[in-house]
């Protein structure tokens, strides 16, 4: 589905219209509740879950004017972990996207043995526990894993430190771009690509040019996806970070620290950031959609 | 430039879509391949390609052996069935494609464009995009996109299949016109017999991955090989083992006692051209095809009893 900016307005069925071309107004009037019903159902539950603990949080983060918000934010351990977070989001995730797209080529494009289960293994960081992908790497990576050793001697510090952060947070955020691409691709279909072949295009041109631009908008959907799982990610990260306050403590780990030491403004003033964070990505690809959107379609 | 097809063999699993087959395409022809679908007409027009690699057999353009040789590097303008547009390029850039992937200077690329998007009467939508286009015009946009990087050999894959009849009729005549213009070694798929008559020099008739025969529209259609092609080509009654073309029967005015007793049941008014559906005495069910003033001289009408006379069915021994 490349379609996606739409979000919870797209709950509420379309108004008008068909009501009115119904011959009885009991009917109508009918219809009208049953939408009203479901659109409030709808809302409800997006609010019951969402917006009020969202909301909850911004309320409680502000309950005491600005200062203590702008001292939380400039604590050195929140800069650094903010800074942290940025820098682990900007190395997994076009490392994700590239990985992501050529899964995609290869799972929808490609014809080879052992491809049901490539399909299978992409799905696999969705199905297990963060908790779990973290205890593995230490088991890996760790000084006492397969490779500790070695990478040691080597003077790699993997575990307890960003490189091994920045591969927990590409586990668990894996799937997106690929899972977003392939139905994109698949709708493309091969035609496009093979014109393009025809008329003397390489390869490596026709991706740039036809594969590329027809499934950007998946790409772009599994892009964001992944930044807003990157960015919060939690379970993993903990376990492979060994949290050293301003070392290895990315925004997420800083939130729960924070509220274990029973700063809340400090905890609440993080998790603002972190969703602002969020919400950026989330504007930025809708911005981006509607811009090109209404240039190209009729 | 001409095109050689040697004894090209492909399956697809256990479906065999070509059977050693072999057709020559002369340098500058117009060419449909004519058939039902399933008999392997666009898995050859894509082998000729270089879309599809043949199991076995060679293909020949101009004179050399390019069976192995990849699609781009063959020199074929490709017109896919639903015309395969670059739907985030506008007009312009669909048609300036193959020139831009060769890194042609803008300003040579801009003066073709603009010379194709006139010869296919785009001028002015240069700047739209595919989904602003119709049927019509994203056909010839394809054309165009095709002829832009001049092809030795064009290569359409049911051009003409996905658009309504009027525009059908008006595309047909335009390639034709195209063609001698530009006399570029051209072969269509069609399943529409009448289409391949009408715009093609030569008809290959295929059916079940084979080549039934190869020849003008008129020799196919006064001096058909066999049953297949003689009931593809045209319209045809079967009177036990013989077929015959419906315009063939011959309604009498009076019978002379050298004819066959008919029932006529129905007359349907179709034109210039009257169809007369008959039933003979042996229970068997023709139809006859006579001109308007024929219908009018002979006075039909349903329920009447008369006589035809059947001299030209043909037998086909297998």
């Amino acid at each position: 589905m490349s379609n996606s900016g739409e979000g919870a307005v797209t709950l509420s069925p379309a108004p008008s219209g068909l009501a009115r071309r119904s011959p009885s107004r009991d009917a109508e009037r009918a219809a009208r509740a049953r939408r009203l019903t479901v659109r409030t159902i709808a809302l409800g539950y997006l609010a019951l879950l969402l917006l009020t603990p969202v909301a909850m949080i911004f309320y409680r983060t502000f309950e005491h004017g600005l200062t203590p918000v702008w001292n939380a934010v400039t604590a050195p351990n929140a800069q650094h972990a903010f800074w942290l977070s940025l820098e682990i989001v900007a190395i997994a995730v076009p490392l994700n996207t590239v990985f992501g797209i050529g899964i995609a080529l290869l799972l929808e494009r490609g014809r080879f043995w052992g491809k049901g289960l490539l399909g299978l293994l992409i799905d696999l960081p969705f199905a297990i526990s963060p908790v779990v992908v973290g205890l593995a790497l230490v088991l890996v990576y760790g000084k006492t894993g397969w490779f500790g050793d070695w990478l040691t001697e080597q003077g790699f510090q993997i575990i307890f430190s960003v490189p091994g952060m920045v591969l927990a947070t590409a586990i668990v955020s894996l799937p997106f771009v690929a899972r977003e691409t392939i139905p994109v691709l698949r709708e493309l279909g091969t035609d496009a690509e093979q014109a393009a072949e025809t008329l003397g295009a390489s390869a490596w041109q026709t991706f740039w040019r036809v594969t590329l631009p027809g499934i950007r908008w998946g790409v772009v959907y599994g892009v964001v996806l992944t930044t807003a799982r990157a960015l919060g990610e939690f379970g993993a990260v903990s376990i492979v970070s060994g949290r050293i306050e301003g070392q290895t403590q990315t925004l997420p780990l800083y939130v729960q620290d924070r509220f274990e030491n029973f700063d809340s403004t400090g905890a609440y003033t993080a998790a603002v950031v972190l969703a602002l964070m969020a919400l950026a990505t989330l504007l930025a690809m809708n911005l981006l959609t509607r811009r090109t959107r209404r240039r190209r379609t009729v | 430039m001409a095109i050689e097809v040697r004894n090209v063999g492909k399956r697809f699993g256990d479906f065999v879509a070509l059977d050693d087959v072999s057709i020559t395409v002369g340098d500058g022809a117009l060419t449909a391949l004519l058939g039902p679908s399933g008999s392997g007409k666009s898995t050859l027009l894509r082998i000729i390609a270089g879309l599809e690699d043949p199991d076995s057999g060679e293909v020949v353009i101009g004179g050399e052996d390019v069976t192995h040789a990849p699609a781009r590097s063959r020199g074929v303008g490709f017109v896919f069935q639903h015309y395969a547009p670059f739907k985030h390029m506008t007009v312009h850039d669909n048609v300036a494609f193959g020139l831009s992937v060769r890194k042609r200077p803008r300003d040579e690329i801009g003066e073709r464009v603009n010379e194709l998007l006139g010869l296919v009467r785009l001028d002015g939508l240069a700047g739209r995009y595919p989904s602003q286009l119709s049927g019509g015009q994203l056909q010839r946009m394809a054309l165009a996109r095709a002829l832009a990087v001049q092809p030795q050999v064009l290569l359409l894959d049911e051009p003409f299949g996905a658009l309504d009849a009027q525009v059908r009729a008006e595309l047909r005549e335009w390639l034709r016109r195209l063609h001698d213009e530009i006399h570029v070694t051209t072969v269509f798929v069609t399943h529409d017999q009448e289409e391949a008559m009408d715009v093609a020099e030569q008809i290959v008739v295929m059916n079940a991955g084979r080549i039934e025969q190869a020849g003008s529209p008129r020799h196919l259609y006064e001096s058909p090989a066999n049953e297949f092609v003689m009931s593809f080509i045209g319209p045809v009654n079967r009177l036990g083992d013989a077929l015959l073309r419906p315009h063939d029967i011959q309604i009498l005015a009076e019978p002379d006692g050298t004819g066959t007793e008919a029932l006529v049941e129905r007359v349907a008014h179709l034109g210039f051209e009257v169809r007369v559906e008959l039933r003979l005495q042996d229970g068997t069910e023709i139809w006859a095809q006579v001109t308007r003033e024929e219908a009018q001289q002979l006075e039909l009408a349903e329920g009447q009893i008369l006589s035809v006379r059947m001299p030209a069915a043909r037998v086909f021994t297998p």
